[in-house]
């Protein structure tokens, strides 16, 4: 029971850390109504630079700083230049303008920082804590309470501010909030930075866990599971979404793995997530579209 | 999305004087003279094995894809999936049948791939738009991790990949270059012209009818579960015979890992960038993202050359990959095909 | 129209002063295509082992004005470490270049390597895949022109066990033990199944085989697993990013990093650094051993880094396993040449030639010694059936900022208990393809 038990803390802590990165999809999603494959580069990007400023003896918080500028500014252009003129276009063409982006960042990122592989150290030791049975990491642990802040912190900016008001007006009508004299490019750019933050975060808690490199952009693929359950638009979504694909995941592996020849896990979050949709066609918080001929 | 064949089609004022068909078809079968008869008087074994087999096949994938995608408007990213199936399949067929001639084996291996694209197509009934890359893409890890993990796919090879058994049509052999581009390009040419049959049938329309409001199409009595459905089964079939060719025509020897979700993206990447829902423009999208990189290092080589070390410049390719991928989503809405039509009548006039 | 006549005047002008020289005195050279990659996932060991290459070529034109006066050349290509692009690479090189043949190509890519298997037959151009490729390939009379020099995978597998017999006193003692391969779940990752089987059953040690998933940057459940079957001792065959993971993950779930032994793709600098401090005492088999203190790396900073002439960026890579392994590749492929040059003449080799060479090379301890490669390549014997030619080991050791090596020397393989095994596969093999093998007689009369 106990080794149970300690699975399925494993892989919600895991689970936390998905929703981490899937958040900032869902951001950007509400905003400019595309799920941006490119936030994978964005992660890693975000992750490059703090390592790179921090290598060159820059101060955590400055480097933390000047990261965050970075971050932002990426996250604002890319809306202008890429996302603005693509406006009304299919879901489909905004996915793959984003994919096409992911090369942009990803060139642009090792052609000024290199390909090498960083070690991250946030000075948060990763050693076994043992609660009651149970044995957990430290680490997973603060990650987990990052994240949550992380939420509770946008939950609130989204529920209080002009801004949030704005943008769940926006997401759903765009027509209407419009002509009630809502301005959108200033409300895009502004969830775009704080996409650009979340994304600074992510790599943060990701890099120190694998190190900095290329590989950092493949939590896309995880993170794409979980917003189909959890719904493209809600962030409290994203973090159930996260701790059902980590947690069954962890199980498929240890229960089913063995039964299947292992690596289970590749697909079982995507089965989930078809299971989910042929219940809840648009996830378990997404808001359903209505028919119309 | 709207098709760009019809909205070529609506374009007013057509000022040719010869009409329209058979200006196509003498220009149709110009091609075919030279894809058939000029390339092979002229082709080297690099531009065969580099350049002309993988654009063919890719654009041979992109075409299976545009009949799900563009033509009924169903997304997929399983196509790696279905070209795996199908040249899984095929490898079997030959190895297990050996008395099946080749093209039956292709024929069936697609086959094949296309049931399982009517599998990975169910859901279709029930998820609508972007959230049915979902099954797809459940569809894509499943099949990839069953032929890494079953050892009978690759007839219990040490490390799971099959390669190609000896190509022959008739006794004659095909595995020189120019026999492989003579098989692949056969295989296009005849795949092509049974989705250009379907595409114009009664099934292409309903296709479309879906695609362009399936609530609609239902209420017009279009059988909008047979339409979704057939559209991947088609689609899925024509993805399984490129995929057996990339297998055995181009490559030789594969692992499930050649189609992997990058293949799936590239799929897409061609039916957007040439035109969805339309054949043409599936061919037209392979040759720029095939053709792109490799025009991309030869320039680079002529122009950067020497000043930078050779991790900067395929860097540096590859953001102007992507940016040239962005330019054109943003300029061109229709797709590459469209543009090209646009400079055609802009040529003709 | 003057003008077009003027350009096109110019153009031959200018054509005819390029090639005339290049015509008339220079000495052949001997052209070596590199299809390198130096960007995407696996720029990060791409960077280092290309520039252990490109930097031993540099030296043996400058210092030793080339191989026996022949000067090498090379192009570079950039293939992302995907199969298609290296096959592009490969189509493009292979004809060679201003009149010189390819005689090596360096795949550098399991899956590229496989999809280059017949392609290399058909235009007679010799495969050397050094630590990586199909095992079976070392029968070369199936495989003529695929070399798995140095050290296959199951030759991995079965020094790591040698290794762990010599810590727990000897073969005997194997029995009973647990011995977990966590591997990439990949062809890649399960070549060892087959091998590990045979040793288990041999040696009466617990075969277990944990998968982890492509990228692998998630272990939990897979460590959580080994904390419950308590294994001896792990072997770890990673790739990218699952061997940091890996290293991580085994210290929070709290097993002993110095009872991992990280196979060749899990034991390099890049692996274990961003793991930081869990990573000490962590263990690695490899034919690469990383080190300054070699003789030859010694000679290479003198006359190239000194100079500022080397390809690395980053020159805290010197020495790495990644360069050092792209030294050892250059080290075989320009001494295959040397050997084909003594049988066929001091001219550019051809690739025909090459195979001819690589089957006859013979690099022994003088041999060794004589390059300044002692203790950094081991002895090696190759021939048609065995393009392997050496199937050892070195262990190394993290101490948490650089590799030592803790082994006594090379750690050999059961080779003899593996060998009509891996024979049995590539009959196999040449049965399903109607390959009739070559025989070892004819093979050598046609050489004559």
């Amino acid at each position: 029971m106990s080794f149970f038990l300690e699975t399925l803390a494993g892989g919600l802590l895991a689970g936390v850390m998905y929703a981490l990165v899937a958040i900032g999809f869902v951001l950007i999603y509400k905003a400019s109504g595309v799920f941006n494959y490119a936030q994978g580069a964005m992660v890693l990007c975000a992750a490059l630079t703090f390592v790179t400023l921090t290598e060159r003896d820059l101060p955590f918080w400055l480097a933390g700083l000047v990261t965050l500028a970075i971050m932002v500014t990426l996250a604002v252009a890319v809306e202008r230049v890429v996302l603005r003129p693509l406006v009304n276009r299919s879901q489909v063409t905004l996915f793959m303008a984003t994919l096409g982006l992911s090369y942009v960042i990803e060139g642009i990122a090792q052609l000024l920082m290199g390909a090498s592989v960083h070690e991250l150290d946030l000075g948060i030791p990763d050693l076994p804590v043992a609660l009651g049975p149970i044995q957990l990491s430290r680490f997973d642990l603060v990650a987990a309470a990052s994240a949550g802040a992380l939420v509770i912190a946008l939950s609130l900016f989204f529920e209080r501010t002009r801004i949030g008001v704005a943008l769940r007006a926006v997401a759903d009508d765009p027509q209407a909030a419009l002509s009630i004299g809502i301005r959108l490019p200033i409300l895009w750019a502004a969830v775009w930075a704080v996409a650009g933050f979340v994304a600074l975060v992510a790599g943060l808690l990701w890099g120190a866990r694998q190190g900095v490199q290329f590989s950092l952009t493949f939590v896309v693929l995880k993170a794409l599971p979980v917003l189909i359950i959890g719904g493209f638009t809600s962030i409290a979504g994203a973090i159930i979404g996260g701790l059902i694909v980590g947690a069954a995941d962890a199980i498929a592996e240890i229960y089913l793995g063995p039964l299947l020849g292992g690596s289970v896990s590749t697909w079982f979050a995507y089965l989930l997530a078809v299971a989910f949709l042929l219940v809840r066609p648009a996830g378990l918080f997404g808001e359903r579209a209505i028919k119309r001929v | 999305m709207s098709s760009a064949s019809s909205s070529a089609s609506l374009v007013p004022g057509r000022r040719l004087a010869i009409p329209a068909l058979p200006l196509r078809s003498v220009g149709l079968a110009l091609l075919l003279a030279l894809a058939f008869v000029g390339i092979p008087l002229v082709a080297t074994d690099y531009w065969y094995n580099a350049i002309l087999i993988p654009f063919l096949i890719m654009a041979l994938a992109g075409l299976g894809l545009n009949l799900t995608m563009g033509y009924a408007g169903q997304a997929s990213l399983g196509t790696g999936a279905f070209m795996a199936v199908g040249a899984y399949a095929t490898y079997n067929l030959l190895l297990r049948l050996p008395s099946l001639p080749l093209p039956a084996s292709l024929a069936l291996g697609g086959l094949i791939a296309g049931l399982a694209g009517l599998v990975v197509g169910l859901p279709s009934l029930r998820i609508k738009g972007f959230y049915l890359i979902a099954p797809t893409l459940a569809g894509q890890f499943l099949i990839e991790w069953t032929f890494n993990q079953v050892g009978w796919f690759s007839n219990y090879a040490s490390s799971s990949s099959i390669s190609a058994p000896r190509l022959a049509i008739l006794g004659r052999d095909l595995s020189s270059p120019a026999g492989r581009y003579a098989l692949t390009l056969s295989s296009v040419a005849v795949v092509t012209a049974i989705a250009w049959r379907l595409v114009r049938s009664q099934t292409g329309r309903n296709w479309r009818a879906v695609r362009d409001g399936e609530t609609a199409a239902a209420v017009i009595g279009v059988p909008v579960a047979r339409a979704k459905l057939s559209a991947f089964f088609a689609g899925a079939a024509v993805c399984g015979v490129a995929g057996a060719l990339w297998a055995f025509a181009y490559l030789g020897t594969v692992d499930a890992r050649s189609f992997d979700l990058d293949r799936s993206f590239q799929a897409m990447f061609i039916i957007i960038i040439g035109g969805l829902g339309s054949l043409a423009g599936s061919f037209i999208g392979s040759a720029f993202i095939v053709l792109t990189p490799i025009l991309l290092t030869h320039l680079s080589e002529a122009v950067l050359g020497a000043g930078l070390d050779g991790g900067q410049v395929s860097n540096i390719q590859r953001v102007i990959f992507g940016a040239l991928i962005i330019g054109f989503l943003i300029k061109e809405p229709n797709g590459l095909v469209a543009l090209i039509g646009r400079l055609w009548r802009h040529l003709v006039r | 129209m003057s003008r077009l006549v003027r350009a096109l005047r110019a153009t031959a002008l200018a054509a005819s002063l390029c090639a005339a020289p290049a015509a008339m005195a220079e000495p052949a050279k001997q052209y070596f295509p590199l299809a390198t990659f130096r960007v995407g996932a696996y720029a990060s060991s791409g960077i280092p082992s290309w520039a252990g290459v490109i930097d031993y070529f540099r030296y043996i034109n400058e210092i030793e004005g080339g191989i026996n006066g022949v000067k090498l050349i090379w192009d570079e290509c950039e293939t992302e470490w995907a199969v298609e692009k290296g096959v592009e690479c490969y189509e493009r090189m292979k004809g060679g270049k201003d009149g010189s043949p390819v005689p090596i190509f360096l795949p550098h890519g399991d899956p590229v390597s496989k999809a280059l298997t017949e392609k290399s037959v058909a235009d007679k151009i010799p495969l050397v895949t050094t630590g990586y490729g199909r095992t079976e390939a070392i029968d070369g009379r199936v495989f003529p022109y695929s070399f798995t020099v140095l050290f296959s995978f199951w030759s991995e597998a079965s020094s790591a066990v040698n290794y762990i017999a010599e810590q727990v006193g000897g073969k005997d003692k194997l029995k009973g033990l647990k011995i977990a391969t966590v591997y990439h779940d990949s062809p890649y990752g399960k070549e060892t199944q087959t091998p590990l089987a045979l040793l288990a059953k041999t040696y009466g040690f617990e075969d277990i085989q944990i998968p982890v998933p492509h990228p692998g940057n998630d272990q939990s459940a897979q460590w959580a697993r080994i904390r419950q079957i308590k294994p001896d001792w792990v072997f770890l065959r990673g790739w990218g990013v699952m061997t940091p993971v890996a290293i991580k993950t085994a210290a929070k779930t709290g097993f002993p990093v110095d009872h991992i032994i990280g196979g060749i793709w899990s034991g390099s600098e890049e692996d274990v650094r961003p793991a930081g401090s869990v990573g000490k005492g962590y263990l690695a088999i490899t034919p690469f051993p990383a080190s300054q203190d070699f003789e030859i790396l010694k000679k290479i900073k003198a006359a190239i880094v000194d100079k500022g002439k080397s390809d690395l960026k980053d020159l805290k890579s010197f020495g790495s396993v990644y360069y050092n392994s792209g030294l050892i590749e250059a080290i075989i492929s320009v001494e295959a040449i040397r050997t084909a040059q003594a049988r066929f003449g001091n001219r550019p080799i051809t690739g025909a030639e090459g195979q001819w060479g690589l089957e006859h090379l013979v690099l022994d301890e003088d041999r060794l010694r004589a390059i300044g490669a002692e203790g950094l390549v081991q002895p090696l014997r190759l021939s048609i059936k065995d393009h392997e030619g050496g199937g050892a080991g070195k262990v190394l050791q993290w101490d948490g900022a650089k590799w030592t090596i803790v082994s006594n020397g090379w750690v050999k393989s059961d080779r003899e208990l593996l060998l009509p095994l891996i024979y049995e596969r590539a009959a196999a093999y040449a049965k399903e393809k109607g390959i009739t093998p070559r025989s070892v007689d004819s093979a050598e009369a046609a050489a004559q």
